[in-house]
């Protein structure tokens, strides 16, 4: 994982619920790289063709919410994006974004600090999110141990898999 | 706006003092986890009783096969039961499908509800006894809340997740503080738990419980069927609560005993358990409950949807919320006699085998059809816009279920008003949102 992000922001509202992430009529497809052509498209349909690795998403409240599925996460990883942002998370959202190793991160009040295209700077252990556009600056509380644990492996698979083979130094960080 | 008198029927009370009292979270928390007192925004690592998969679990295949586990944690505490389309109604549904039948046979899970014992999976876990007081309960989905009501902790996760507790029998958990609605009053005619619900919800906003548990209490739970008490706890997901619950009495008892698949542990919340927050809500005189489009928490009060003649195209009753016996026999009782309004679709959809079952032994399927209604099998169905039942653009649609989401059923456009049963059975034959007060006895 790495802790010093950069990158071009899209910006969404508030309450967007997985459903609009991902539309129910795409439930049954597996592949990441299929479900990202349709990621948002009810939403704003220029992001699944133009978002590219490294752009990070900055949401509003609640960001999330709804239906647990975690297609949703897995488009926007397979979208490349650096890290998912917003005012608040909805609690399963939250939970599979961090389990498939794509950063969540919760900052009150960011959403209202950025506009489409503007740059983003995020130190995630220092807890920092800048707008390198407009210069702004605001902080977060930095994510707890265990949930960097999680982030540092890779996700929830790599961190159960070193577990079961004792090969983690911690066991009691993250899922044992 | 009559909104003013309502919101006044609800009133607000703040933290009590801190006091060493557990909640019903903390101290099933306190027994999966073996930590003495778990306070809230502690982290723990619990023993899971019993996990649920639906279609979903199929993705936490591959992620369980990379964890590299040897064998499942125990197979006799996983339940797969698949629900969203059933029968398969896609190719891609029918590969889900039969990933889940490969893992099951391999894995040695016989839990496993196919296609002719199909239902939606939090019904079935209901009706089989498959969660008991006490107990820690995950599932696949994120209305696993439902599974609250039998007193236990109930939570939602996603496939990567589950194949984690597939692998140790584990997860953690942060400790969430507990939100306590307290409901006194009798709920009138026309009035159902799934108004109570939509009430509470309309105080609580579709964010105001998120990361925490709501426990419902009073004397009007008190009274409740385990039925209500699953739409209440079910719809608890619509307040972003990880976990809602009713603390087990005499009525979880009588459900439960001759059908629980593992011992209790009734555990009750301390009369000095400190709640981040409570609500109390006397619900006498309280009228039908609408959530009008495009949130759940936009809920409004039926007198006020009814002066403004909402036509629609389609009703659903069905889904986890809303398709037990008791729902589908209060809007037979409407429907008794009736004629679907022209134009309008009318889908009926039972949540379990069980219960379509005691439908045609009850005659509720040929009075519902004889009406012009579609009686499905069980499962999502018209619930969650891909498999069937789905609205074009400009369609309204009545649903008992418990979302209505942009999106949700179909087209983003379309419009979704969520009631009890009772309304979505006269607002069929009436092709507009209609209050059933005015045709119950
Ligand atoms: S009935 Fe609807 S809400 Fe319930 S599990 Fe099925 S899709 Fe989800």
């Amino acid at each position: 994982m790495k802790e010093l992000l950069e990158g071009r922001v899209w910006c969404l509202g508030d309450e967007l619920d997985t459903d609009q992430l991902i539309a129910g009529k795409y439930l049954t497809i597996i592949d990441p790289q299929e479900l990202k052509k349709h990621v948002l498209e009810n939403v704003d349909p220029r992001f699944s063709r133009e978002a590219r690795p490294g752009d990070i998403l900055i949401g509003g409240e609640n960001f999330g919410c709804g239906s647990s599925r975690e297609h949703a996460p897995q488009a926007l990883k397979a979208v490349g994006l650096a890290a998912v942002v917003a005012n608040s998370f909805a609690r399963i959202f939250y939970r599979n974004s961090i389990n498939i190793g794509l950063p969540a991160i919760e900052v009150p009040g960011v959403r209202s600090l950025f506009r489409p295209e503007d740059i983003a700077r995020i130190d995630l252990p220092g807890g920092r999110i800048q707008n390198v556009t407009t210069g702004e600056e605001t902080r977060f509380p930095p994510l707890p141990d265990h949930i960097l644990g999680i982030l540092r492996a890779g996700g929830l698979v790599e961190k159960v898999r070193q577990e079961l083979r004792g090969a983690s130094t911690s066991p009691r960080e993250g899922l044992a | 706006m009559s909104t003013r008198s309502l919101a006044d029927a609800a009133h607000e009370t703040n933290t009590e003092a801190p006091s060493h009292g557990q909640t019903l979270a903390q101290k099933i928390l306190a027994r999966v986890s073996g930590v003495d007192a778990p306070v809230p925004g502690q982290i723990v690592e619990g023993a899971v009783d019993l996990a649920m998969g639906h279609e979903q679990a199929a993705q936490a295949v591959l992620p369980f096969h990379q964890m590299e586990a040897p064998r499942i944690w125990d197979p006799s505490r996983v339940v797969i039961a698949i629900d969203h389309w059933v029968p398969a109604s896609t190719e891609g549904a029918a590969k889900l499908h039969q990933i889940l039948r490969h893992f099951a046979a391999e894995e040695g899970i016989t839990n496993f509800y196919d296609v002719g014992r199909h239902g939606i999976c939090h019904q079935v876990l209901a009706e089989d006894g498959w969660v008991v007081p006490g107990d820690l309960c995950v599932g696949t989905d994120s209305h696993t809340n439902m599974l609250g009501a039998m007193g236990a902790f109930a939570v939602g996760i996603g496939p990567t997740e589950f194949a984690a507790v597939l692998a140790t029998g584990r997860i953690w958990l942060k400790v969430p503080p507990t939100i306590r609605v307290e409901v006194e009053g009798t709920l009138g005619k026309g009035v159902y738990a799934k108004d109570l619900i939509l009430r509470i919800i309309r105080e609580v906003r579709c964010d105001g419980a998120r990361y925490k548990a709501v426990e419902f209490q009073g004397p009007t739970i008190s009274r409740l069927s385990m039925s209500e008490r699953f739409t209440l706890c079910n719809m608890t997901t619509e307040m972003g609560a990880k976990a809602g619950m009713v603390a087990p009495d005499a009525t979880t008892r009588e459900f439960l005993q001759p059908i629980a698949k593992h011992p209790m542990h009734p555990l009750t919340p301390d009369a000095d358990a400190s709640y981040e927050r409570t609500i109390s809500l006397d619900v006498d005189g309280m009228e039908p409950q609408v959530a009008c489009p495009y949130s759940p928490d936009n809920v409004r009060p039926m007198s006020e949807i009814v002066k403004e003649h909402v036509k629609v195209n389609q009703v659903f009753l069905g889904s986890c919320t809303n398709s037990r016996m008791d729902d589908l026999r209060i809007a037979a009782r409407i429907f008794r006699g009736e004629k679907v309004h022209p134009g309008v679709r009318f889908i009926v959809s039972p949540a379990s085998t069980a219960i379509y079952r005691q439908c045609l032994k009850e005659g509720l399927v040929d009075l519902f059809t004889e009406g012009g209604a579609v009686f499905t099998n069980s499962s999502c169905s018209a619930c969650f816009g891909g498999n069937m039942g789905i609205l074009a653009p400009d369609e309204a649609c009545a649903s008992s279920s418990n979302r209505n989401f942009p999106g949700r059923m179909g087209a983003k456009e379309a419009r979704i008003y969520l009631m009890s049963p009772a309304a979505v059975a006269l607002t069929a034959i009436r092709g507009e949102i209609s209050d059933p007060r005015e045709v119950l006895p």
